[in-house]
C-alpha cells in the first residue's frame, strides 16, 4: 500500500543532504512551511541554496535558517524589508550570496524546471542590470531575455490537506509558490494541517496531484492561526 | 536651483492623485495597483463599478483591508497586508499569476517611481547606491507585462528636480514601458509623438509646468 504520509517532521527531512537546493514555498509569511523549517534547522544540512521569494523576516522561520549559518546562497525577488535585519547583516558581511530574480521570471523558472522545460524567453528584465549577461532575442518585433529553469532537491511545501497519495489542497493566498514548487523538486514533502483518507478530496480540487508528492506530514495549527480560523 | 517662490497653483493630494487614476480606470478592468502610492486608488474606484484588483501573489477580485479581528494571515496583499477577497474572487499559483501579467491579461499596472524618461523607460526598483540593498520583487513584470503602464508619482523630487527625464539616470525597471503619468502637477500621456499634458493642477499653466519638468510638453 503506497503511503506518503511520515510520522514526522523529523522523518520528512532526515535524508537532507549537505548542498542541498531547497525550493521553500511562501510568500512572506503567508504559505511559508515553518514546521519544516525548523525540523531542517534541528536536521542540520549545511552549505544550503534556498529558493523563496523573500530572505526572511523577524526571527523565525527562513530567517531563522540564515541565522544558523547554513545557507550559501540565496535565489530571491523580494530581500530587503522592514524586517529582514538577518538576511541584511549576513548579506552586508559577505556571508550569504544573493541571486535576484524578478518574481515572475522565479515562479516561471521554477515552473519550467517541472515541466522539463530546457529554458525560455521572457520579455520581463530586458534592458535591465537583472539581464546583464544573458542571451537575448528578438521574436516578432520584441525583445526577450533567455532565462533558465530553477531544480530542486528538496522543496518544502505547506498546504492544507493531503492524502496518502500526496494529493494536496491549499488555503487561499497561501498557494502561491507551493505548487509550482512542488513539480519542480526531486523530493517535494508537504506539510498539512489535515491528513484525509483516500477519496475526501474532491478529485475536481485537487491542485497538486501526488505524483509531485514524495511525503506529507501533519503539523499542528499555531494558536495564531487558531484564532483567525475561529 | 530656482530661488524658492510661493507657487501660485494648488498641488494635488496624494488622494486626490488616486482619484485621477480612479476616474481612467473603466468598468471591467483587470487592474494591478503596485505598493505604496498606487494602493491609494482603490479606495477611490467609485461604488457599483466592477473593477478587477489583481494581486501578484495569487488574487484575482481582491477586497478591502478586513475589519480589526477578521485578519487571516493566509490572504494578504502584495504589501503582505490582510486584505479579504471579493465574491467571485478566485486564488491561483504564482506562475498563473505572473501568466496574467506577462501573457498581457491585465488591462492596467498602476507603479510607483523614481523617474520616467521621455521615452517611457522606468526606473522604480533600485536607487544604484553601492550600500543598497536591491530589491525588485514583481516591478519588472508588471511594467512589462500590462496592457498600460500607469506611473502615479510626485513630480518632482524632495530637491526639487523632476522626476520626469530625459534619461533614468537610476536603473531600468522596464524599457520603453510607462504610458502614463500623473503626478501631483499633471497627467502626462508618453506618446510617440512626444510628451503630452492631459490635465494640471489648479491655476498651473503650460509654461510654468514646462519649466518645472525637465524634458519638452506639449498641450495634448
Amino acid at each position: 500500500m503506497i503511503d506518503k504520509i511520515v510520522a514526522s517532521v523529523a522523518d520528512a527531512l532526515a535524508d537532507v543532504q549537505d548542498g542541498s537546493t531547497i525550493l521553500m514555498g511562501g510568500f512572506g509569511g503567508a504559505g511559508m512551511p515553518s514546521e519544516l523549517i525548523d525540523g531542517l534547522i534541528e536536521q542540520g544540512a549545511k552549505d544550503l541554496v534556498i529558493v523563496n521569494n523573500n530572505a526572511g523576516n523577524g526571527e523565525t522561520g527562513l530567517a531563522a535558517l540564515l541565522k544558523t549559518g547554513h545557507v550559501r546562497k540565496i535565489i530571491c525577488s523580494f530581500p530587503r524589508q522592514a524586517d529582514s535585519h538577518i538576511f541584511d547583516g549576513l548579506y552586508r558581511a559577505g556571508k550569504l550570496e544573493l541571486e535576484l530574480v524578478p518574481q515572475g521570471n522565479l515562479a516561471e523558472r521554477i515552473r519550467a524546471a517541472g515541466a522539463g522545460i530546457g529554458g525560455f524567453f521572457t520579455p520581463t528584465g530586458y534592458g535591465t542590470d537583472l539581464a546583464k549577461g544573458k542571451e537575448t532575442r528578438e521574436i516578432n518585433g520584441r525583445m526577450y531575455v533567455l532565462e533558465s529553469p530553477i531544480h530542486g532537491d528538496v522543496a518544502l511545501v505547506k498546504a492544507e490537506k493531503g492524502d496518502r497519495w500526496g494529493n494536496l489542497t491549499y488555503r487561499k493566498a497561501a498557494r502561491n509558490f507551493g505548487p509550482i514548487m512542488a513539480s519542480a523538486a526531486k523530493c517535494a514533502i508537504a506539510q498539512v494541517y489535515e491528513t484525509v483518507e483516500l477519496g475526501a478530496l474532491d478529485p475536481e480540487n485537487i491542485v497538486t496531484p501526488g505524483i509531485f508528492v514524495k511525503r506529507v506530514v501533519r503539523v499542528g495549527r499555531a494558536a495564531a492561526q487558531l484564532k483567525v480560523a475561529a | 536651483m530656482n530661488a524658492i517662490v510661493k507657487e501660485t497653483f494648488k498641488r494635488r493630494t496624494r488622494d486626490e492623485m488616486a482619484a485621477c487614476v480612479a476616474r481612467d480606470i473603466p468598468e471591467g478592468a483587470y487592474v494591478n495597483l503596485g505598493i505604496g502610492l498606487p494602493t491609494l486608488v482603490a479606495n477611490h474606484l467609485p461604488k457599483g463599478r466592477e473593477v478587477f484588483l489583481h494581486s501578484e501573489n495569487g488574487i484575482l477580485g481582491m477586497g478591502p483591508a478586513p475589519a480589526k479581528g477578521e485578519e487571516d494571515w493566509d490572504l494578504i496583499n502584495a504589501g503582505k497586508q490582510p486584505v479579504t477577497l471579493l465574491t467571485g474572487g478566485a486564488y491561483f499559483h504564482h506562475a498563473d499569476s505572473f501568466a496574467m501579467m506577462r501573457g498581457g491579461h491585465l488591462d492596467i499596472c498602476v507603479l510607483g517611481a523614481f523617474q520616467v524618461a521621455a521615452n517611457g523607460d522606468l526606473a522604480n526598483w533600485h536607487t544604484g547606491a553601492p550600500d543598497a540593498i536591491p530589491a525588485v520583487g514583481g516591478a519588472m513584470d508588471l511594467a512589462v507585462g500590462a496592457k498600460r503602464t500607469f506611473v502615479m508619482m510626485e513630480h518632482q523630487t524632495k530637491a526639487g528636480e523632476s522626476k520626469i527625464v530625459a534619461q533614468c539616470s537610476y536603473p531600468l525597471t522596464g524599457v520603453a514601458c510607462v504610458r502614463r503619468v500623473y503626478t501631483d502637477l499633471a497627467t502626462i500621456d508618453i506618446t510617440a509623438a512626444g510628451l503630452k499634458v492631459l490635465d494640471m493642477a489648479e491655476g498651473l499653466t503650460l509654461a510654468e509646468l514646462q519649466h518645472i519638468t525637465g524634458v519638452p510638453l506639449q498641450a495634448a
